[in-house]
């Protein structure tokens, strides 16, 4: 393969610096991963040619597993033990679960997320999507046979943290550095936008197994700006399923009793569902243990018994276009994507609200993950020339809990991210010296109505008269969407901070744990595996030293530019050694000596970009 | 130039209250093009840090200068005459009139022609009161009076949000019949 390697304009002349990156996108009801290959994104078939990975995860006896479609054909046979739809699950407590009763495994409550209960042990969501993340990035490794540099993970737009941090846990527990989570439709914007040098305002209507989003975006010379984003992180195509299987059981008279009923159920709702986009007319016939269920059924009765959800996504579309301040007219284009798009009834519903055809030439099953790939290549820098940028929004308000139950927002909705925004706040009793603060992520007024992330207790503050402390309670949300509270007391400096993690994420302990149990086996493996990744950090950042330094050399000092030399002649020597610590260590070193250099470039960066645009000299 | 520039110097613009939005989402775009994370990704940890910082502060000076009334808000802090919402509510009594007789007319309305009546109220009230702001902060230079300008915008931003509310809950009413 190397042999061949042949660069491509504008990508890294040297294949020796080309890093393999990739974009998965992890779905409810299946997965894919696809990588820029000659200049193009494409999907990554397995060894079958098969692009598409059902989000299927099966335990065995044993500590074995099936992944994929190999699981999927068991799913009938073997419900209790197999796991689908895990995406409904991630970051999710018991009482959020839609329908956990119509599962056909079953879920334990866990502090902070719910576990499944298997043949094979208690699993937690997270560990079940890393199952799918790692098939994939295995079909990934084996396609270039090479190590993976790093991934970009899709997220539905709608994903509040806990759910975006559970997916982040789940890469990392599959063992890819996560380079950026981003957003499904943005994903698909910038698949759709690059392919069609599309200009303007653009709707994008995901509607996937599990979720639903819908972004507003401006698109203007390789910016993807987000405008507003909605949905509902608990509706799609499954929903649709279950609807129709509702109805077929309530016409046939028939009930589904054992979890092989339910799962035989589904099954047969989903087919005729999907027969139907094709057909006006199909029959389902399912085996129960109740009877033979056998009937035909017509396009119009299945969209008379799934209209509710069809116009819950509509409203989410009107909220969204108010939030973003537009009208339908405004919009030049809507974008269809995700595999329930393809139902008639939902092209026709989009197409009468936006006065267009909705636009469906690229694949939707594929369009998300091509979109990731592009960005992966991009944050790998193997993109020098390209402009492509991105600036997403926070889809849900984050606040405070105040007095009485209410909560007080810091960050609003469609924030774009990067973001730290600042609210201060007192003491209410004289002498208090600890204050609780309970962090909050939803647009209600009562904090029991929103989602709860995380707890924290900023103790030590002085005793002072009520109202008399103030404390800063600062939310930084960063590129990922992930979010970091820290609070201060102003006047004594007293500080606590948290990453927004605990209550529903995994700590790092837990991870490194999983990491034993399920993955790396021998403890020599870890620690190869550690020596490894601290080289390819080492030189990684020699790499973009020696770049900063032939770019903007100019700005150092001699003294500090023989500081720096000498910082990165200890990291090359350091790099030699066969133990991860000091290569991990000579590697912080460099990074801290050159994070005032940084700051300069970035300076002079600025500068540049105003350089020249100034008619209005300040 | 540096992080502690304030935002107009930060965008390269006049301070001042008039400008034109087009030329603010275009400067905000040639920034978070050299500053943004993202372009930094494969550069270390030091580089993304400081990316991470440069890129917070212009989205943040971004929110302020393309909404007029937190830019109003802003050049009378700038000159010394800080808008103090939450210490200081006192309104002219004709204009708490007004906002009163708008939240009857609120609490009165039952349907989305009624709310967008009252919603095309508030705008040309808004329309006016930035006219008044312009010239208070351009010309006049009258920082106290554009203050109370500022207070007033405040008023009838809440005032729409709340219709906006009402909207949003007809809304999801409809869907569930």
């Amino acid at each position: 393969m190397a042999l061949l390697q042949i660069s491509e304009p504008g990508q890294a002349p040297d294949p020796h610096q080309r890093r393999i990156a990739v974009g998965i996108d992890l779905g409810t009801t299946h997965s894919l991963v696809a990588a820029v290959r000659n200049g193009v994104a494409e999907c990554l078939p397995d060894a079958q040619g098969r692009v598409i990975l059902p989000s299927v995860v099966r335990y065995l006896a044993g500590g074995g597993r099936q992944i994929g479609q190999e699981a999927l054909e068991n799913q009938t046979s073997d419900p209790g033990n197999t796991i689908a739809s895990v995406k409904r699950l991630m970051g999710r407590g018991l009482a959020d679960v839609a329908h956990a009763n119509r599962m056909p495994y079953a879920l334990l409550d866990a502090p902070g997320m719910v576990k499944v209960r298997t043949i094979a042990g208690e699993k937690s969501p997270v560990e079940v999507s890393a199952e799918i993340l790692a098939t994939l990035r295995y079909r990934a490794e084996d396609t270039f046979n090479d190590d993976l540099y790093g991934a970009v993970i899709t997220v539905p737009a709608y994903f509040d943290d806990a759910q975006r941090q559970a997916t982040k846990d789940a890469a990392q527990l599959a063992g890819l550095n996560v380079l950026r989570l981003i957003n499904e439709p943005t994903a698909a914007a910038i698949a759709y936008g690059l392919d069609n040098a599309s200009e303007g305002i653009y709707a994008i209507y995901d509607l996937g197994g599990g979720t639903f989003d819908i972004s507003i975006l401006r698109l203007t010379q390789g910016v993807f700006e987000v405008i507003a984003t909605g949905g509902d992180s608990a509706l799609g195509g499954d929903d649709y399923d279950r609807a129709l299987a509702d109805w077929m059981l309530a016409e046939a008279g028939l009930s589904a009793e054992t979890p092989e009923d339910q799962a035989r159920l589904m099954a047969g709702a989903r087919a005729a569902k999907e027969a139907l986009s094709m057909e006006e007319i199909v029959t389902a016939e399912i085996e129960l243990s109740s009877g033979s269920l056998d009937l035909s059924l017509n396009r119009d009765q299945f969209e008379a018994c799934t209209a509710a959800l069809t116009a819950r996504t509509m409203s989410a579309v009107r909220k969204v276009l108010r939030d973003a301040r537009l009208t339908v007219d405004e919009v030049q284009g809507v974008v269809m994507v995700g595999g329930s798009t393809r139902m008639p009834v939902i092209r026709r519903t989009v197409g009468e609200f936006f006065g267009s055809e909705p636009l469906i030439n690229l694949n939707p099953d594929e369009v998300v993950a091509l979109g990731a790939a592009i960005q992966a290549n991009q944050l790998a820098g193997n993109n020098p020339a390209g402009d492509l940028l991105l600036l997403d929004v926070i889809p849900l308000s984050l606040g405070i809990e105040t007095m009485g139950g209410l909560v007080e927002r810091i960050v609003p909705r469609n924030q774009t991210i990067p973001t730290a925004m600042a609210q201060d706040f007192t003491t209410y009793k004289d002498g208090q010296t600890a204050l609780a603060l309970h962090v909050v992520q939803g647009e209600r007024d009562l904090v029991a109505d929103c989602r709860s992330l995380a707890r924290f207790e900023l103790r030590g503050i002085p005793p002072m008269a009520a109202g008399a402390a103030r404390i800063r309670v600062t939310f930084t949300v960063d590129a990922d969407g992930l979010l970091n509270v820290s609070a201060r007391e102003q006047i004594s400096g007293v500080e606590a901070q948290i990453d927004v993690k605990p209550s529903y994420g995994l700590g790092d302990e837990q991870i490194a744990k999983m990491l034993q149990d399920s993955f790396a086996t021998a403890q020599e493996d870890m620690r190869a595996r550690a020596l490894v990744e601290a080289r390819v950090d080492a030189d990684r950042m020699v790499l973009a030293t020696q770049s900063a330094l032939d770019a903007d050399g100019d700005l150092l000092s001699p003294q500090e530019r023989s500081t720096i030399d000498g910082l990165m002649a200890a990291l090359v020597a350091a790099r030699t050694l066969e133990d991860a610590a000091p290569i991990e260590a000579a590697t912080d070193a460099l990074a801290k000596g050159t994070e005032a250099f940084a700051a300069m470039r970035m300076n002079r960066g600025i500068r540049q970009a105003l350089a020249g645009k100034n008619i209005e000299t300040v | 130039m540096s992080l502690q520039s304030n935002d107009f110097e930060l965008f390269g613009l006049a301070q001042q209250f008039a400008q034109d939005r087009a030329a603010i989402d275009a400067r905000w775009k040639d920034l978070q093009r050299q500053a943004h994370p993202d372009k930094f990704s494969a550069q270390g940890t030091a580089a993304q840090r400081v990316a991470m910082q440069w890129s917070v502060r212009i989205n943040e000076a971004y929110q302020r200068l393309k909404d007029p009334l937190k830019r109003a808000a802003y050049l009378c802090e700038l000159h010394g005459t800080p808008v103090n919402a939450e210490n200081n509510t006192t309104m002219p009594t004709a204009f708490l009139m007004q906002q009163m007789e708008w939240r009857e007319a609120l609490d009165d309305a039952s349907s989305a022609a009624e709310l967008d009546e009252i919603d095309a109220q508030v705008l040309s009230a808004r329309r006016e009161a930035l006219q008044k702001c312009a010239h208070l902060l351009d010309v006049a230079k009258d920082y106290p009076q554009a203050v109370q300008q500022v207070r007033a915008l405040m008023f009838i931003e809440r005032f729409a949000h709340d219709i906006e509310a009402r909207l949003d809950r007809m809304d999801t009413a409809d869907k569930r019949q």
